[in-house]
């Protein structure tokens, strides 16, 4: 059930090169419960910027109604957002779009979440309820450089976790499939989400038999009635078929839609 | 009777609020967050002959007041609407009103012929005034002769009033509100988006994929309302107002510049429950303003002895 609400904002902590997080108090955690899913905010009261922004949801805390959005401040909107303090409400939409599907993944297989940037939110999350349910998570996360790296430590609760950075300054220099190529076990599951050479990448299938994807589009309304973050299908690349980034996804099988 | 319900051609209205068509899609979106049977109507989806991917992404690009959309008319074609999306509406009581579009005069009687016998449609919208797509739409809006060519094939097979979609993007509106007029169209609805474009800093390119595109939100409100205002002085049919709605307040604003029902676009994205909203808070800004009905609002900014006292809450 989507539900529109101003949420109180308990936290909004600086936790890299420019990427903050954001814990947000309402009623509508109750409604969210798959990872992958996000929330639309409205980050000015006034007319600029005019629409919503769509930021995944990185943790559910359902028991104190609080759940954790992560961004990345580079435009106006996300900077106006970097400057609410606690107390102060956020109007948030939401829960939107379809999750990671969790249940693909059962008791005693192998996980490969990969996240590039600020993809690695959701990861957060979607590790927590794997790890519930006795799947072997191993995280793989890439960023441009030290200094914009986030959440290792988090996601270390939930197994091993890889690093890389592209300019080499932390973890392995490279990129996220440079990690994944040298590994020498098959994960039974990859999930992944982030910059679009990066999902491409992993669409092809090649890290795990089953994979899912979670995609990235310039977004109106957030709830499917727009058309603005229509993608194509595989099956039909240029034709009529089409698939709502958001309300079809955000998390895609892999193979399903062009990317 | 409420003072909200209005009648405008082919449609008796509990009410002048519907979401403008292109920002509701066919309604299913929205029917899981309130029952759509409040609305006063719904302008659905602009449907073509066949079926329309649209344009290539990106799509939308922000504006400070307004958003720059060139979706391109995507939508499932004459007959899926035909078949699927309006028997879907069905189930709720609302009059719908289906904005039709094409590339060639053929293209809109087809359409205009098949939609209108839908039960529930009770109007056509003529959307002669989309700036996003390269045939038909806008070129159809910026001719008057065209225009009036158009409306009167069109009004030859309907088989339910026909308002006319006119676009903004003319040296002068009236001529083209007149000429439909004498096309024989029964209403207009007005306006669509203004031409605009965004270039990224970074690249140097234009942001939009289509380059160009529609803006609409509460920056195009003032070309809107002096739009209406004027059109509505020289015509004798209703006008349904739209361009940037946000509020109760904009559909009065709309209704004294000479609108008799007003349709609500962009900030559906903003606020997917706004339609409801300004619904229930519109009678008592009737209220505030000494008025008995809505209707008698229209064109009270340029009839004569009709000043208003508005009251300060």
């Amino acid at each position: 059930m989507i539900k529109q609400e101003n949420c109180r904002v308990v936290s909004n902590t600086q936790i890299g090169d420019n990427i903050f997080e954001l814990v947000l108090s309402g009623e509508l955690t109750a409604n969210m419960s798959e990872p992958g899913q996000f929330v639309h905010v409205k980050v000015s009261n006034g007319f600029d910027p005019l629409l919503r922004r769509p930021i995944s949801i990185a943790a559910i805390e359902k028991e104190n109604s609080t759940f954790t959005i992560i961004y990345r401040r580079q435009g106006r909107g996300t900077a106006l957002l970097a400057e609410k303090s606690a107390g102060e409400e956020v109007d948030i939409l939401g829960p939107l779009g379809n999750g990671f599907p969790v249940m693909e993944a059962a008791q005693g297989q192998t996980a490969i979440l990969i996240g590039g940037g600020v993809g690695v939110p959701p990861m957060y999350e979607l590790a927590k309820q794997l790890a519930q349910n006795g799947v072997s998570v191993i995280s793989v996360i890439g960023f441009q450089t030290e200094s914009a790296v986030f959440y290792e430590k988090e996601l270390a609760r939930f197994g091993e976790v890889y690093v890389a950075t592209v300019d080499g300054s932390y973890g392995r220099k490279g990129f996220v499939t440079d990690i994944l190529a040298g590994f020498d076990f098959q994960a039974d599951i990859v999930f992944a989400c982030g910059p679009t050479p990066m999902l491409r990448a992993i669409d092809t299938g090649n890290f795990a038999p089953k994979t899912y994807l979670s995609l990235e589009e310039r977004m109106g309304c957030g709830i499917g009635a727009c058309f603005a973050c229509v993608c194509h299908t595989k099956e039909d690349p240029h034709g009529y078929t089409y698939k709502k980034v958001c309300s079809d996804g955000p998390v895609f099988k892999a193979g399903e839609v062009v990317i | 009777m409420s003072s909200l319900s209005i009648q405008i051609p082919g449609l008796n209205l509990r009410n002048p609020v519907m979401p403008a068509s292109g920002c509701f899609g066919f309604g299913k979106e929205f029917s899981q967050l309130y029952d759509l049977s409040l609305l006063g109507a719904i302008m659905v989806k602009a449907t073509t002959p066949e079926p329309r991917f649209g344009n290539p992404t990106p799509r939308v690009a922000e504006t400070p007041g307004g958003m720059l959309n060139a979706i391109g008319l995507q939508n499932p074609g004459l007959e899926k609407v035909f078949i699927e999306e309006l028997p879907w509406l069905e189930q709720f009581d609302v009059p719908i009103i289906a904005n039709i579009a094409g590339s060639t005069e053929d293209d809109y009687v087809a359409v205009a012929e098949q939609l209108s016998q839908a039960p529930n449609v009770k109007a056509l919208e003529l959307n002669i005034s989309c700036p996003n797509v390269k045939t038909g739409g806008i070129a159809f809006g910026t001719d008057p002769d065209l225009a009036k060519a158009l409306t009167k094939k069109v009004k030859n097979v309907s088989e339910v009033p026909v308002y006319v979609k006119l676009s903004p993007n003319v040296s002068d509106i009236v001529k083209i509100a007149r000429a439909v007029e004498e096309g024989g169209a029964d209403g207009l609805t007005m306006i669509n988006t203004l031409l605009g474009m965004r270039i990224d800093l970074t690249t140097g390119q234009p942001i939009l994929a289509n380059k160009t595109g529609g803006l609409s939100g509460p920056s195009i409100k003032p070309v809107a309302i002096r739009m209406i205002y004027e059109v509505s002085q020289q015509v004798s049919i209703p006008i349904i107002g739209m361009g940037g709605i946000q509020s109760a307040e904009d559909v009065v604003e709309f209704f004294l510049a000479g609108a008799s029902a007003a349709a609500v676009g962009t900030q559906n994205f903003i606020d997917p429950f706004v339609c409801p909203k300004i619904i229930e808070e519109l009678p008592e800004i009737l209220q505030r303003l000494g008025a008995d009905h809505i209707s008698e609002l229209t064109g009270r900014s340029w009839k004569k002895n009709e000043r208003l006292a508005y009251h300060r809450p």
